[in-house]
């Protein structure tokens, strides 16, 4: 007997690439005609499924019937104009969850991701704030202004790269940049 | 598939509609170079003599669908009046609705495609009584 916890199943759909073959299972939780996977999953029985790319599946979506709708099986078993819409419409229910255009609807689910990517970039902003004031070390001397003037005049004394480098383009009896 | 859309440009709308439905590679995904390939007429008779078979069970009613389904193609509308009576010789209306829904959803981007099948099928529908599922508001 297979079995499927939720925890496990979640993750499985988690890795779904397409949208056009993302479906719910729904095994013996159907019967009890509940959306979510609330308890462990029979994989051994078969199955009912929401594709858009395989429409019949392997069982109704509701197989425990109460009487009305038993009724209504009874009566699907006769000339189906003699059905009105809503008799129609509810033997569709009884034996699919969602239809076609329920199933393409476009979710809202992208506003969700790229809000949370968002927030978690800000967050990590003020991380890096916070680090500079309370972690960093403090700024050395050697990029100060005034030190880097003093080094590029000695650079420029020892004729650092004199042929084509920082002394070639210094203009030694002007004392400016080429 | 090239063939098909050349003829898109020349041709009127029926028969446009007539050669895209059905239409597939020989027989598409199988790649052999030897062998027969099965023509347009083949396939489709195929299919028709498999959905009207007069004993025909569920599960062969919803292997036959979720294959066809599978195939690079929208099945042509004999194919699926063959279906929709297999449905009907099984008390089963859901399906015949979702069957409906089916060859919408395969047709894609080719918003002329259902319709046309709609119009070929009117006189199975009206005769078996099958609403389509625009007219129950499930679409």
């Amino acid at each position: 007997m297979l079995r499927l916890t939720s925890s496990r199943l979640g993750s499985l759909l988690a890795g779904r690439p397409t949208a056009a073959l993302t479906f719910s299972i729904k095994g013996r939780a159907a019967s009890q005609q509940s959306h979510e996977v609330s308890e462990a999953l029979d994989m051994s029985r078969p199955m009912y499924y929401d594709r858009v790319d395989m429409p019949l599946p392997d069982k109704p979506y509701k197989d425990v019937l109460s009487e009305a709708e038993q009724k209504l099986k009874q009566k699907e078993k006769g000339p189906w104009s003699q059905l009105t819409n809503e008799e129609k419409v509810a033997l569709y229910r009884l034996k699919f969850c969602q239809s076609y255009s329920e199933m393409r609807a476009p979710s809202a689910e992208w506003k969700t991701v790229l809000g949370g990517v968002l927030f978690f970039l800000g967050f990590t902003g003020l991380v890096v704030w916070w680090q500079r004031i309370y972690v960093y070390p403090p700024r050395p001397r050697t990029l100060e202004d005034d030190w880097k003037a003093m080094q590029l005049q000695r650079m420029l004394d020892m004729r650092i790269n004199p042929v084509e480098g920082l002394s070639a383009k210094w203009d030694y009896d002007k004392g400016q940049w080429k | 598939m090239l063939r098909a859309l050349s003829r898109l440009s020349t041709s009127g709308f029926r028969s446009v509609a007539r050669t895209r439905t059905g239409y597939s590679a020989p027989l598409a995904s199988r790649c052999y170079s030897h062998g027969k390939v099965e023509t347009e007429e083949e396939f489709d008779s195929r299919w028709v003599t498999y959905f009207s078979k007069p004993d025909i069970d569920a599960w062969e009613l919803r292997k036959g669908m979720n294959t066809l389904i599978g195939y690079d193609l929208v099945p042509e509308p004999k194919i699926l009046d063959s279906a929709l009576r297999a449905c009907r010789r099984l008390n089963d209306l859901a399906s015949a609705i979702r069957i409906l829904e089916a060859v919408k959803d395969k047709a894609g981007p080719h918003k002329e495609i259902y319709p046309y099948v709609i119009q070929e099928l009117k006189p199975t529908l009206t005769e078996l009584g099958i609403s389509t599922p625009e007219e129950l508001g499930i679409d």
